[in-house]
């Protein structure tokens, strides 16, 4: 187990290293000019040739890494102006725009992002796996169909107008709900939830149409399993059959994709987050690629790798756990 | 006489293939009287498991189309409804399934997996289901079987497993045992307890059975009624004596002269050269998979001789190492250890680049036909690429060459552009022995290369490879688990077990007069045709009689 985790571990820090040098990559041969743009149109050249070298530009960009594996694991110094910034190892640098500490801005947004991830995961899980479930119990009959042609709408549509509607159902027109705001889960729980259940549900409705065809399709294949026979064949009602035989080995696929779909979760939920005015890592994400804000950019991408690396070792010890077969090496 | 325990009359099932029906099962009568036990023997594709499977209703709800009548223990299956037929199911008459691994649920203890088919069927407490778990799984031979019934299904050897399946249909005490295939996936030994104690469980608790399997063999020593079937109808019937002594029918005939017998050998290819020079020597061969703590010894320091033009038969267990040794001598595998000479010439060690000239000249065929042919890519295309790969001939040539292999293995030179899934199992191992052939080799190493087939097939398959070492001079060996195979086409044959030979002799010396204990258990344990003689050697495995 020790050696797995050992394993395990030294992947993820591989996977997160590649990660920072394909992006410092990609913005060196990017075209743009970052002090240009940090500065803003009424900056000279004078004054953006002096910003250029206090973020560093001027130096090639093999240092330029370096400086940021050295803030990584050591903390370093920014001239500000006149004064010196201290940032403390781990250190992800200083956004070019706002001089903000960009482990901040990322601490500052995680919570709303991870909120509205997991809490959409279990509604999709939910949505997504019982109405599988549902179709596989009652195939061949209307509610199959009905439920096919659901899940068909629900991943043809694009999220932002599943939110749309939502919106001026529920809060325009009907008026049930508050239009959504986000408030911390420790300030007021009762509030964070009603704020993000729009979210959650537009986010939730998209995805279960995914699952639920997955576990239909992947429930059909195992139900055609010569052990489901056995027990057919022991006069164990079908019910039985789905919910006790059937369904565990149906979900290992299901367990695989929320894994990678709850990571990916963490930076790309950007329709959503803004739709619903959600300060989240997706927004901070997008708005800092266009401005080439380096170390903002860099900073959301290792927190998105990170959880998808971590989801998928989380969902590899689920599988560990739910079929004895599996040995982690 | 009251309703016989099993009475189908006129059962036809058809199945639906794209816009038609295929007939699995055309008008079958069967009757079986309680306490009595039936034998459906037919080759693949007779539609034996069809009949099985009708006995308990399964083909409800996929599909198929089922007409006649089948009644089990008074129970008319094919009309009742769904509860009803559920209680018949397990509690009535239960099944014991072919293929142990998947026929187990994966994710559950062996013995919740029992009591809840105990469960199923008696208003009892979770605890009194596992008790009773325990108890039948006792009862089938499982040591520690309290302990054990905590185990899943994979912690199970395959005897194991075919012993829990059984102890699952005898859980509820059913009137009616139906097995399929129990004992096809399984090692001769195992397969001898396995029928042993469906023999014995016969004698003690009075229930039917019915056994269907493609093995004569097995059927001689453990029923009193056969049915013979071929395509979906019954081609004879009798008691088991009679049918395997005195066989009426001309197809029941065939069916009993393809069988390869160990005690009476009928040869093939009549080669009689086992003077000939050494071809291949292995000298202390030995090969180790897995690092450190998990690491196995699969052959552990074999040394044999393959002389030329002859065939040295291997047998063992599964798990004894012998497909390892075999693919070690055509270098598929790397040796840990040991020396192999082949012509003299050390190529146990030797690089890709130099064994590179010598690959033509040493060939394998696989098992099963089916996995080791690329589905996407016409025979004719699977049977040039070693010739292609060889680069010695154009394309012309090579069309031409393929052309004459596969009417050198029986096949139709037009077939080239056929694919796979069109040939049956026979046709499509004689395409994999046409491959063999086509760069010309010396050695041929066939691992279980009729395992898969039917016995029919499987005899003409070992006649073709008989013939064709005669005409060619080809060197052999032949892997396989079958004793009686074995000794049909080898002129001498190594016994092979836990990764080393323990007896290694002509083949006559082997079967005739086994030195080793092992040999002798093995050959103890072959299924015999005679009836009789099936009884007597069931006595001999046990001397003590069982009650």
């Amino acid at each position: 187990m020790t050696g797995y985790l050992a394993r395990r571990f030294l992947g993820m820090a591989a996977v997160l290293f590649a990660l920072t040098v394909i992006i410092y990559a990609v913005f060196y041969v990017a075209p743009g000019d970052p002090a240009q743009l940090a500065c803003g149109l009424k900056c000279g050249p004078v004054q953006v040739r002096q910003l250029r070298g206090e973020l560093g530009l001027n130096e090639p960009v093999y240092l330029q890494y370096a400086h940021f594996l050295q803030g990584l694991f050591a903390g370093r110094d920014f001239s500000a102006g006149a004064g010196v910034l201290h940032c403390d190892a781990p250190c992800l640098g200083i956004s070019y725009r706002t001089n903000e500490q960009v482990t901040d801005m990322i601490l500052n947004r995680l919570p709303v992002t991870a909120s509205l991830a997991l809490g959409a995961m279990v509604i999709w899980l939910l949505l997504g796996v019982g109405s599988g479930l549902l179709s596989v119990l009652r195939r061949g009959r209307l509610t199959e169909r009905v439920l096919t042609s659901l899940t068909l709408a629900g991943t043809a549509i694009p999220v932002f107008i599943i939110g749309l509607l939502l919106l001026l159902l529920f809060c325009a027109y009907l008026q049930w709900l508050p239009f959504p705001t986000y408030v911390g889960l420790s300030q007021d729980p009762q509030q964070w939830f009603w704020g993000l259940l729009l979210p959650w549900t537009s986010l939730a409705l998209i995805e279960s149409a995914k699952y639920a065809r997955l576990t239909r399709s992947s429930m059909l294949e195992t139900l055609a399993e010569d052990h489901i026979r056995t027990f057919r064949a022991y006069g164990v009602s079908e019910r039985r059959l789905v919910t006790r035989h059937a369904l565990r080995g149906a979900l290992a696929p299901v367990i695989a994709l929320s894994a990678l779909d709850l990571g990916t979760m963490f930076g790309s939920a950007v329709l959503t987050e803004s739709l619903f005015g959600l300060p989240g890592l997706g927004r901070l994400i997008v708005s800092s690629v266009n401005i080439l804000d380096l170390p903002v950019v860099v900073g959301v991408t290792l927190v998105t790798g990170f959880s998808v690396v971590l989801a998928n070792a989380v969902a590899d010890a689920l599988y560990a756990v739910a079929d004895r077969r599996v040995v982690l090496t | 006489m009251s309703e016989p325990l099993v009475e189908v009359s006129g059962l036809t099932v058809e199945f639906p293939v794209a816009d038609s029906f295929v007939r699995a099962v055309d008008g079958l009568d069967l009757t079986l009287e309680a306490g009595q036990a039936l034998g459906i023997v037919g080759e693949s594709g007779s539609g034996k498991s069809t009949v099985a499977f009708g006995l308990l209703g399964l083909h409800r709800g996929t599909g198929a189309r089922v007409s006649g009548s089948v009644r089990v223990g008074g129970v008319d299956v094919l009309r009742v409804d769904d509860t009803e037929l559920r209680r018949v199911r397990g509690e009535l008459a239960a099944m014991v399934f072919q293929d142990p691994l998947s026929a187990l649920d994966p994710y559950h203890p062996v013995g919740d997996q029992i009591a809840e088919v105990y469960r199923v069927h008696r208003q009892v407490t979770r605890r009194a289901a596992r008790a009773r778990a325990v108890e039948v799984l006792d009862r089938v031979g499982i040591p520690d079987a309290a302990r054990r019934a905590r185990s899943r299904p994979h912690e199970f050897s395959g005897g194991m497993r075919q012993r829990a399946l059984i102890a699952m249909a005898l859980a509820c005490e059913p009137r009616l045992l139906i097995a399929d295939e129990p004992t096809t996936a399984l090692d001769v030994t195992v397969q001898a307890q396995i029928l042993d104690l469906l023999h014995e469980l016969r004698a003690e608790t009075g229930a039917g059975l019915l056994l269907v399997t493609h093995d004569l063999g097995v059927v001689a020593g453990s029923v009193d009624q056969v049915l013979v079937m071929k395509d979906g109808r019954a081609v004879e019937r009798g008691p088991v004596t009679e049918v395997l002594g005195a066989p009426r029918e001309t197809y029941t005939r065939e069916l009993l002269s393809a069988v390869p017998r160990v005690d009476a050998p009928v040869p093939v290819g009549g080669s009689s050269t086992t003077g000939g020079d050494a071809l291949l020597e292995a000298v202390g061969l030995r090969r180790e998979f897995g690092r450190r703590g998990a690491r196995v010894t699969a052959v552990d320091g074999v040394s044999l001789t393959v002389r030329a033009g002859e065939t040295l038969g291997v047998v063992g267990e599964s798990g004894s190492g012998k497909t390892t040794l075999g693919r070690m001598l055509v270098r598929l595998l790397d040796p840990t250890a040991g020396q192999l000479r082949y012509r003299g010439q050390d190529i146990g060690a030797l690089g890709e680049k130099a064994l590179r000239p010598l690959r033509h000249e040493l060939q394998m065929v696989f098992q099963d036909p089916v996995s080791s042919l690329n589905p996407r890519r016409s025979i004719g295309e699977s049977i040039a690429d070693p010739l292609r790969a060889a680069g010695r001939l154009d394309d012309r040539r090579i069309r031409l060459r393929v052309g004459e292999l596969l009417e050198r293995v029986g096949l139709d030179p037009e077939w080239y552009h056929r694919y796979p899934h069109e040939f049956s199992g026979g046709q499509r191992q004689r395409v994999g022995i046409a491959r063999a052939l086509a760069p010309e080799p010396r050695l041929i190493v066939c691992d279980e290369p009729v395992s898969a087939l039917d016995v029919t097939t499987q005899a003409q398959v070992v006649e073709l490879l008989g013939e064709l070492q005669r005409d060619l001079g080809l060197s052999l060996v032949f892997i396989a688990h079958d004793l009686a195979v074995v000794r049909q086409v080898s002129d001498r044959v190594a016994v092979m077990r836990r990764g080393a030979v323990v007896e290694l002799g002509t083949a006559d010396e082997v079967y005739e007069s086994p030195q080793h204990p092992y040999t002798k258990g093995l050959l103890s344990a072959v299924p015999v045709l005679d009836p009789t003689e099936a009884t007597l050697r069931r006595a001999a495995r046990h001397p003590v009689p069982l009650a």
